[in-house]
C-alpha cells in the first residue's frame, strides 16, 4: 500500500499539467465561439487575435477559462471529457452498437490475439531453429532485425493490398501485421532463453548421452520460460499496435484504429483520445494478464 | 593391464588452442586406476586435474596418447553408462523436485516408470535424503543439494563416479560431514571414484590413491598409494600416518611449483 501515494501524486501531477495545457491549446477556439455567441471578448475579431500569444489572450479573457475544458471539439480535450466519453461509449452503450468502444475494442482485440498467437509461434520456431542450426543463426537473425527497421506504417498498406489481391481479407491481414511486430521480441528472448543453460548443465546432459531433443524438452525449454514471458509482454503490446495500424490504411469501419481515423476525419478529438485510452487500457490489461500467468508459472517452476 | 583395471591412460597429451597460442593442459600423463579405488587428483588451478577427469568422461578429446575406460574408449564407456559425473555446483533443475531431478538421467536413458521410482527410493536412502524426494531444490541446504546431485549420478548404476570438486563451494563443517558420508557410500557400493580437489586434508582423508599434479604443462608429479585403512573416522586426520601423507602431498605440490 506504500506505493499508492507516489502513484497518486504522479497521476495528480499529470492531470494538473493536462488541465493547464488545455488553457492555451483551446483558448482561441473558445473565444471564437464566445464571440459568435455574442459575448464580448478582448480584443474583438478573430483577425486581431490570430497572432496574439495564447497567454495574453488568457489574461485578457479570464472569464473564458472554464470553457476551455468544456468545448465540444477542443484541440485538446480535458481529462474529464475523455473519461465521460469513455464511460458513455463503454458502459452506457450496448456492445452491439457501432458507437460502443467495447465492440470496437473487441474487433481490434481479436486481431491482436490471433496475430499474437501466430507471432509467438513463429518466433519460438525461429528461435529453436537459430539455436540448433548455425546456418539459421547466421542467416535468419539479420533478416529478423532488418524486418523491424522498416516502419510498419509504410509496410502495412502493402501487406493488406497484397493479401487482398489473393483474396484474404477481414481479420487475417490485421493479424499478419500484428504477428509481424510481435514475433521479433519472442525470437530475441527465446534465443537468449534457450541458450541460457550454462556449460555445466549441457555437459551433464552429455554425460547422460542425451539427444538434442531430450536436451531441448528437459532443459532448454523449461530454462527459457522467464525469457519467454518477458518477450510475450513486449510482444502482446506490439501486437496491439500492429492491429491498430492495420486498421488505418484500409479505412476500416470498425476497430480502435477505425475510431481513431474517423475521429480525425471529423475533428472529434474527444473520440480520438478516448480510443487512444481504450487502446492503452487494453494493452495494460493484456500485459497485466500475462504478468499474472508469468508469476504463477515461474513460482510453480521455482524460478522466481 | 589387469582384469580389474578401470582406467588406463598412456602418454596422454591434450593441447587447447587459445588466442594466446596453444596451451598444454595435459602432458605425458600415465595413470592406471583399479576397480574400487578412491583416487583424488590434487594440484593448483591449471594443473589439468579437471581436464583429466573430463577426458575420462569424454567431455574433452585428448590430442595424443591413449586412454581406456573399462577397456573401451571414453566415448563408448559413456554410451554404456559407465560413469556418473558430479560437478562443483549441484545444478539441480529448480522446476523439478529432488525425486524428479534424480529421475532426469533415468528418463533420458529410458528406464521404465516403476524402475525409476524404485531407483529414486534406493539412492535417496544411499545419500541420507529419505523423505526429501517431494521437496524442491530451493527447500534444501547447499549440502543437501549436493547430496541430491550425487544421488542423481548414482541412480543409473554406473560403476565409476567422477566428482569435480563436489564440495568446493561448501563450508568446512558441512564438507567434513559429506566426506564422511561419501566414504561410507563408497564402502557400501564398491564404486570406483575419481575425485578432484584442491584441499590436501580432503584428498588424504578420502583417497586410496592421491595423484599430485602441477601446471604449465599439466602433468603428474607424484602418485601416492595411501596406507590408511578403508574405514576412516574423522579423527584419523590427527594420526602420524595421516600427517605424513599430507606432508608428502604438500612436498609434491611444492616441487611442482619449483619452476615458478
Amino acid at each position: 500500500m506504500r506505493s499508492v501515494l507516489p502513484v497518486l501524486s504522479v497521476v495528480a501531477m499529470i492531470l494538473g499539467l493536462w488541465y493547464a495545457a488545455c488553457l492555451p491549446m483551446n483558448i482561441k477556439g473558445v473565444l471564437t465561439e464566445a464571440e459568435r455567441a455574442g459575448a464580448t471578448v478582448t480584443p474583438e475579431g478573430g483577425k486581431a487575435r490570430r497572432d496574439m500569444s495564447e497567454f495574453a489572450l488568457l489574461v485578457a479573457n479570464g472569464f473564458a477559462i472554464p470553457a476551455t475544458w468544456a468545448q465540444e471539439r477542443p484541440r485538446l480535450p480535458a481529462p474529464h471529457q475523455v473519461a465521460i466519453e469513455l464511460w458513455d461509449t463503454t458502459v452506457m452503450k450496448k456492445i452491439t452498437s457501432k458507437r460502443s468502444l467495447v465492440y470496437h475494442g473487441w474487433v481490434t482485440l481479436s486481431a491482436t490475439l490471433l496475430g499474437f498467437v501466430i507471432g509467438t509461434g513463429l518466433g519460438i520456431l525461429l528461435a529453436i531453429g537459430i539455436v540448433h542450426s548455425r546456418v539459421m543463426d547466421m542467416s535468419v537473425m539479420p533478416w529478423a532485425i532488418v524486418s523491424q527497421t522498416i516502419p510498419i506504417i509504410a509496410l502495412a498498406p502493402m501487406i493488406i493490398v497484397v493479401l487482398y489481391s489473393i483474396g484474404v481479407q477481414g481479420i487475417v491481414p490485421k493479424a499478419v501485421i500484428s504477428a509481424y511486430l510481435s514475433f521479433f521480441p519472442v525470437v530475441v528472448g527465446m534465443v537468449k532463453g534457450l541458450r541460457s543453460p550454462d556449460a555445466m548443465q549441457l555437459d551433464l546432459l552429455r554425460t547422460y548421452n542425451a539427444s538434442n531433443g531430450q536436451g531441448f524438452w528437459k532443459l532448454r525449454l523449461p530454462a527459457s520460460m522467464p525469457y519467454l514471458f518477458a518477450s510475450l509482454k513486449i510482444g502482446v503490446a506490439a501486437s496491439l499496435v500492429g492491429a491498430i495500424v492495420g486498421e488505418l490504411p484500409t479505412g476500416a469501419v470498425s476497430g480502435l484504429g477505425a475510431r481513431l481515423l474517423a475521429g480525425s476525419y471529423y475533428g472529434q478529438t474527444v473520440q480520438i483520445w478516448s480510443a487512444l485510452f481504450a487502446a492503452a487500457i487494453l494493452a495494460a490489461v493484456l500485459v497485466g494478464v500475462l504478468g499474472l500467468i508469468e508469476t504463477r508459472v515461474l513460482k510453480r517452476m521455482g524460478m522466481t | 593391464m589387469s582384469e580389474t583395471t578401470v582406467v588406463e591412460a598412456k602418454n596422454l597429451d591434450l593441447t587447447f588452442p587459445t588466442n594466446d597460442g596453444p596451451v598444454q593442459a595435459l602432458k605425458d600423463v600415465n595413470l592406471s586406476i583399479e576397480k574400487g579405488e578412491f583416487v583424488s587428483f590434487i594440484g593448483p588451478s591449471g594443473c589439468g586435474k579437471t581436464t583429466f577427469l573430463r577426458v575420462m568422461a569424454a567431455l574433452e578429446t585428448p590430442t595424443g596418447g591413449t586412454i581406456t575406460v573399462n577397456g573401451v574408449s571414453p566415448e563408448e564407456a559413456r554410451k554404456s553408462r559407465a560413469y556418473g559425473y558430479v560437478f562443483q555446483a549441484a545444478g539441480l533443475y529448480p522446476w523439478r523436485t529432488i525425486a524428479g531431478n534424480i529421475k532426469l538421467p533415468l528418463e533420458i536413458m529410458g528406464f521404465s516408470r516403476s524402475e525409476r521410482d524404485r531407483r529414486v527410493k534406493d539412492v535417496l536412502q544411499l545419500v541420507d535424503l529419505e523423505g526429501f524426494g517431494g521437496k524442491y531444490p530451493w527447500q534444501l541446504s547447499g549440502g543437501m543439494q549436493q547430496r541430491a546431485s550425487i544421488a542423481r549420478a548414482l541412480g543409473f548404476d554406473a560403476d565409476i563416479l567422477l566428482m569435480d570438486e563436489p564440495f568446493g563451494a561448501l563450508d568446512e563443517i558441512v564438507r567434513d560431514h559429506l566426506n564422511e558420508q561419501l566414504l561410507a557410500l563408497w564402502d557400501r557400493t564398491g564404486k570406483t571414484i575419481g575425485f578432484v580437489t584442491h584441499s590436501i586434508p580432503e584428498a588424504v582423508y578420502l583417497s586410496t590413491k592421491i595423484v599430485v599434479m602441477s601446471p604449465r604443462p599439466g602433468r603428474i608429479t607424484d602418485v601416492i598409494d595411501s596406507p590408511l585403512p578403508r574405514k576412516r573416522p574423522l579423527e584419523i586426520r590427527d594420526t602420524p600416518e595421516f600427517i605424513e601423507i599430507a606432508h608428502r602431498v604438500r612436498e609434491g605440490l611444492r616441487a611442482g611449483h619449483g619452476d615458478d
